[in-house]
């Protein structure tokens, strides 16, 4: 049996590198990705405890938490493309105005 | 109390003033000067003929009196205060006085007022005084006559303060409310006593509790009460000490100087000494200071009166004397006689002030005495009217002052609280009333026209009574004007009359308490005099004869006085004034005592409030604190703002630290 504690680290490690990501790169799908990997990194941990204390509070977070990626996924990609094919650019820098 | 009276609706008389005052003051500037007029006129007349049907109702029932309870005002507690209100004998007279003398004068002000700006203004205050006013002495409890004590101190201030584009007026009606409020505060104090001491305001109440108390033979509460109702009296009634603000408040147009001048707004102390007779007979001490500040004051303000060349002044300074006389008389407890000098002086007094307006009106705006004389050929009415009133005043039989002035100083003479001093100081008074008022007659009426007869393009005239037309010679005022001058000479030549017999005062035996105990002649007892020996019935019959024929011939002898100084030797007046330099000038100053009071209180006050109250406390303690906690705030921003820097990411770098610390802090409190 794996100690949780390995899962946590694990866990904790890709919401670092997430959280990193997110605040040192400047690309917008970058950012988007660093985003999934802070809450794959907290979907981990929800797994790791919902089966450690044999409940299913856990798991049903992790469904929501994935569903609501989903649709986050679906918005923001379309968000992007719109931002490229307006602005020629997907710096989140230079993508500062909400008006042209 | 069940009452079964055909018509009994009291709350009208008050409020269908104040429906006129409404009505012009929301759209009098819109509506033709005829409708303002015909408005204030109407609400004033059916308030008096209101008054008058209550007082018939009243009269032919078996009731004393009558309280009509409209609603509760405030309940802390076991106190209570009801918009109510009394009707009894002594309201009801103060009612009719109000209203019957109000009515005219509002009459005579449609045509004094018609040239005037503001004239929807003049009515509007005029009847918000006539509704505060009738709550004043309708009131069942001291909380609401002291709403009317106030709104009428209000109104006085709005009219005094009428062309408020004159300096001298908008100071003279400062000057009069501010030194009311020294009066009110008195007041104040006075009714607070009175919840602590009874839990009530009510009259009645109040009146039944003190049923219990014996008469005070030293200072104590009842004496404190007493003396600061008579602060508060003072202040009204412009007595010494509290009397300076009358004499300036001519500034307002006349009709309002003879309406609430003169024989309304301040005989309120009068009336609510008498209101409070139950109080003051138990309390000689408090008793005999009105009695003194009353025969004070009507002795100094008739010297002062003596010297004065303005018209109105000289009127001023009467109507403080009266007013005097009449705190006499409540100072000796011959409350019933200063009610009825109250009623007389109100009918002569509003008509000397109509009359003095008339004649001002008729020479272009003069005031000036010196600049008048010989006016009985161009205005017979008026003079007639005056004629009448001064007859009135100085106290020639059987005109109305005589009848009242008469009693007050039999009072004084005979009253177990009376004194001779009293009397015989109230003798000198009348002597010096009648060679006053005999002399301001003589003055303007007799001799030679002194004044210009052109002098209506001078341009150094009171622009406020200046007229367009008009100019030149002295004119007779309109109908309009003297109607009511002639209804008013009629009350003052007859009004007198209901005294006779002491029909006046057994009319008002309901109102005074009467006080069992015996107590001795009060000034003698503090003077440590002997105490005079009570005389027999009939000799007091014989002996108010006597004092009767005394003040008559009194009265004839100012008369007399005034006629060889300003019309058999016009040149003496001067020659006297020059051989007593020094008191006619202290006299002529009103014996400095407006400089006295700039001095000792008003600079003072003023130093204080500019120094350390605007300077010190105001704009370095309050201005301060509000300026720093300003600049305070703006540094901490200054810091804190450079944070918001429009960058998303460090944003979100602050947040992910902040998390890192929540987190960490978390761990730390667990692992503990």
């Amino acid at each position: 049996m794996i100690p949780i504690s390995w899962y946590l680290l694990l866990s904790a490690f890709l919401f670092a590198c997430g959280v990193t990501g997110f605040l040192t790169k400047r690309n917008i799908i970058t950012l988007f990705m660093s985003i999934e990997l802070m809450l794959n990194g907290v979907n981990l941990s929800f797994i790791a405890f919902a089966t450690r204390l044999q409940t299913l509070d856990g798991h049903i977070f992790v469904f929501f938490v994935m569903v609501v990626a989903a649709a986050e996924a679906a918005v923001g990609l379309a968000i992007i493309i719109s931002v490229y094919r307006t602005r020629e650019t997907l710096n989140v820098d230079r993508v500062n105005l909400l008006k042209l | 109390m069940t009452i079964t009276l055909p018509f009994w609706q009291p709350w009208l008389i008050p409020i269908l003033p104040l429906i006129g005052a409404l009505l012009n003051g929301l759209f009098g500037r819109k509506l033709p000067q005829k409708l303002v007029s015909g408005i204030a006129l109407f609400f004033t007349g059916a308030s008096f003929l209101v008054a008058l049907a209550h007082a018939w109702v009243l009269v032919s029932s078996p009731y004393a009196m009558l309280e009509t309870k409209y609603g509760t005002w405030i309940t802390v507690g076991q106190f209570h205060a009801d918009f109510a209100l009394l009707v009894d004998h002594l309201s009801l007279i103060m009612m009719l006085v109000v209203t019957g003398v109000g009515f005219l004068i509002h009459v005579y002000a449609v045509a004094y007022m018609e040239h005037e700006g503001g004239y929807y203004r003049f009515f509007t205050y005029l009847n918000l005084f006539m509704f505060f006013m009738l709550v004043l002495v309708l009131a069942n409890n001291y909380l609401l006559m002291f709403v009317g004590w106030e709104g009428v101190g209000l109104a006085s201030y709005l009219l005094i303060g009428f062309y408020f584009r004159k300096d001298s007026a908008a100071n003279a009606g400062k000057k009069a409310f501010i030194t009311n409020r020294v009066g009110d505060f008195g007041f104040l104090i006075a009714l607070f006593l009175l919840i602590q001491q009874f839990g009530t305001l009510r009259y009645t109440q109040v009146n039944d509790i003190l049923t219990h108390f014996g008469t005070e033979q030293h200072a104590g509460i009842l004496t404190a009460i007493g003396l600061l109702m008579l602060v508060g009296a003072c202040g009204k009634s412009a007595q010494i000490p509290l009397y300076v603000w009358l004499p300036d408040a001519m500034e307002g147009p006349t009709p309002v100087s003879a309406l609430i001048h003169a024989a309304t707004m301040v005989t309120a102390g009068v009336y609510m000494v008498a209101r409070s007779n139950a109080v003051f007979t138990r309390a000689p001490l408090a008793l005999l200071a009105v009695a003194i500040i009353g025969t004070l004051t009507s002795f100094f303000a008739a010297t002062i009166g003596i010297t004065q060349t303005d018209i109105k002044r000289v009127l001023a300074y009467s109507t403080i004397s009266q007013l005097g006389y009449m705190f006499m008389a409540a100072g000796v407890a011959a409350y019933s006689a200063a009610v009825f000098h109250l009623m007389t002086h109100a009918f002569f007094k509003a008509l000397l002030f109509l009359g003095a307006g008339s004649v001002i009106h008729g020479i272009s705006g003069e005031q000036d005495m010196r600049k008048m004389g010989g006016l009985r050929k161009y205005m017979p009415w008026t003079f007639g009217v005056m004629f009448v009133a001064t007859l009135a005043i100085a106290g020639i039989p059987p005109l109305a002052g005589f009848w009242s002035k008469d009693e007050i100083l039999w009072q004084a003479f005979s009253s177990p609280f009376g004194s001779k001093i009293f009397w015989a100081v109230g003798a000198v008074t009348a002597f010096m009333t009648s060679f006053y008022m005999f002399r301001l007659l003589f003055m303007t009426f007799f001799g030679e026209y002194r004044g210009a007869k052109d002098a209506g393009h001078d341009a150094s005239h009171d622009a406020a009574h200046a007229r367009d037309s008009h100019h030149g010679t002295p004119h007779e005022s309109p109908w309009m004007m003297l109607s009511p001058l002639v209804l008013l000479a009629v009350l003052s030549i007859f009004g007198g009359l209901v005294g006779i017999g002491n029909r006046f005062e057994h009319f008002l035996d309901p109102v005074i308490q009467k006080v069992e105990e015996p107590h001795t002649s009060n000034l003698e007892s503090v003077l440590a005099m002997a105490a005079e020996p009570k005389t027999e019935e009939h000799e007091n019959k014989g002996l108010e004869t006597a004092l009767m024929g005394l003040s008559v011939a009194i009265a004839f002898a100012g008369l007399a006085l005034a006629w060889f100084l300003y019309i058999a030797r016009p040149e003496l007046p001067a020659k006297i004034a020059a051989s007593v330099h020094g008191l006619y000038e202290l006299v002529l100053h009103k014996y400095w005592v407006d400089e006295l009071y700039s001095a000792v209180l008003i600079t003072p006050l003023l130093w204080f409030s500019r120094v350390v109250l605007w300077h010190t406390v105001d704009q370095k303690g309050i201005d301060g604190l509000v300026n720093e906690s300003a600049v305070a705030a703006r540094d901490v921003s200054a810091v804190v703002r450079q944070q918001q820097s429009g960058l998303v990411r460090s944003y979100a770098g602050w947040i992910a630290a902040g998390a890192a610390v929540v987190v960490a802090y978390m761990v730390w409190m667990g692992t503990r």
